[in-house]
């Protein structure tokens, strides 16, 4: 049976002993916090990529971002051809007041041209102001950081295992030929060795 | 005793006054944030949030001053002063350190001190009835219960104390104070603590003023610079509970090395006490009414009466 009053004590300590140990208080706006990897902190156009293919705009479950383009014709390639055609970008913007950050259209985009930046600071006063345009955009493609490195035991990354693949078949393939044609040699010599043998069968 | 002699004394009692409730406000502030694994205040003033009370003192001043409309005025607005004043008074009488280092020296000290101390919580009834709001009324009767059920073993542990050293007068008690009245007296301390915080309705005792559940009682309808005088009397009842403590319990000026230096001694165990208030606030929860008035009459008044007997019957025995 615990002594009469033990419990009054243990919480005496807990709080003692809490004083003495160091705070978890984020001292934010004097220190920075320490982010973890692909924080989602807002998004980054990198427009060279962009194709204006509108699949992010399309994805995007409450129509935050606006695309504008035009098209534009090049010379044909070869003499006597078509010409090409391709798309400009004229706008690209993402009304962060409307936007829920599920990263839907960073996922959805098949040219890698928006990532995610941990970059939080960019509260406005209007949230009218809160819809940006493709500078700022691009602004922000410079606090992507680089994909943090896998974990030691991790499975290794996809576009290597396709390629160790395929380069493994391919050696494969040539070590099979090269012995088919080592084979294929040695009989020949077989046959040259024993000339009319066929004849005596 | 000139009348020069006299307002330099009250000068100093007043500064003390003005400067201890607040340094013991900032104390909390920090203990009890980092009890809780904060920091607490860290901006106003710069280093480390020490003008915080300063800065709030300002808004309380710049608030407005609002009486309710079904309130009784003058009560209403009479109540935190009386809630303060008390505070301010007893600091004259107690005594800091050895011969005259003591605002006023009363020869019925102990008495006139819990006396005055008693009418200080006149201030939140008279907050509480006057406020015209039922959750005001149900903190204020809770004081008043909470009154009742405190002040008597209060009085019983101080009576120890007073007939260990026969005398009523808080210098004449620190004469006659031995080191072995620490232990002789440990109960009545305790009891004499104990009861102190629950007459200022501190946690755990605080369900008269309980904000989770009847809003801060009987200051519910206070605002500005009234509510602040309620906030400055409960820091300054801790400094005079805990000044009373050391004088009544821990000898006061009493020490090693305690030539001349009597009251860093008593400011220390000023401090130290001040220091308890604070950590038993952080670390207990809010007893309920029931526990309250159950704690008061089923184990502080027979311990106190335990202490008594005690007291008479060592007192007998050493003369």
């Amino acid at each position: 049976m615990p002594v009469p009053g033990s419990g009054l004590a243990k919480g005496l300590a807990v709080t003692l002993r809490t004083m003495t140990r160091r705070s978890v208080t984020a001292h934010y706006p004097d220190v920075q916090p320490e982010l973890p990897p692909r924080s989602r902190g807002v998004i980054g156009l990198f427009e060279e990529n962009c194709t204006v293919c509108m699949l992010c705009a399309r994805e995007c479950p409450d129509w935050c971002i606006y695309i504008d383009s035009h098209k534009e014709t090049m010379p044909a390639a070869a003499p006597g051809g078509r010409e090409r055609s391709r798309n400009v970008l004229d706008r690209f913007a993402i009304d962060f007041a409307l936007c829920m950050y599920c990263g839907i259209c960073i996922d959805v985009c098949p040219f890698d041209a928006l990532f995610w930046s941990p970059e939080f600071e960019y509260a406005e006063t209007d949230i009218r102001d809160l819809t940006h345009e493709r500078d700022k955009l691009r602004d922000w493609m410079w606090t992507v950081p680089e994909p943090p490195a896998l974990d030691p035991a991790a499975e290794e990354p996809k576009e290597i295992a396709a390629a160790r693949k395929t380069a493994d078949k391919l050696a494969a393939q040539e070590a099979e030929q090269a012995e088919q044609g080592e084979q294929a040699e040695q009989t020949e010599q077989a046959d040259q060795a024993e000339p009319g043998r066929e004849g005596d069968a | 005793m000139d009348v020069l002699d006299v307002l330099w004394r009250l000068l100093a009692v007043l500064i003390a006054f003005l400067v201890l409730p607040l340094l013991v406000g900032q104390a909390e502030h920090k203990a009890m944030a980092h009890m809780q694994g904060r920091v607490g205040p860290m901006h106003a003033g710069g280093f480390h949030g020490w003008a915080q009370l300063v800065a709030d003192g300002v808004k309380f001043a710049q608030k407005e001053d609002i009486v309710p409309g079904g309130a009784d005025r003058r009560v209403f607005q009479l109540a935190p002063a009386v809630a303060l004043l008390p505070y301010l008074v007893v600091l004259i009488v107690i005594p800091v350190g050895d011969g005259d280092f003591v605002g006023q020296s009363v020869d019925a000290g102990i008495f006139f001190v819990l006396a005055v101390m008693g009418v200080g919580v006149l201030g939140s009834l008279m907050g509480g009835w006057a406020s015209a709001n039922k959750f005001s009324l149900l903190g204020g009767l809770r004081t008043a219960a909470q009154l009742m059920a405190y002040e008597l073993p209060m009085l019983l542990a101080a009576a120890s104390v007073a007939m260990a050293a026969g005398t009523l007068s808080l210098p004449g008690i620190l004469d006659a104070w031995q080191w072995w009245w620490l232990p002789w007296q440990i109960i009545g301390g305790l009891i004499f603590f104990t009861a102190g915080l629950a007459e200022l309705q501190r946690p755990p005792f605080d369900a008269p003023v309980a904000d989770s559940e009847i809003i801060f009682g009987a200051y519910t309808e206070y605002t500005g610079m009234r509510f602040a005088f309620f906030l400055l009397a409960e820091y300054a009842g801790i400094v005079v509970l805990s000044a009373l403590t050391a004088v009544l319990f821990l000898g006061g000026w009493h020490g090693p090395l305690a030539d001349g230096l009597g009251w860093v001694w008593m400011l220390l165990k000023t401090a130290g006490l001040a220091f308890v208030v604070i950590w038993l606030r952080v670390s207990y929860p809010r007893l309920r009414e029931d526990q309250i008035q159950r704690v008061a009459w089923t184990v502080l008044v027979p311990l106190a009466l335990l202490q008594i007997a005690l007291t008479g019957v060592v007192k007998v025995v050493i003369q």
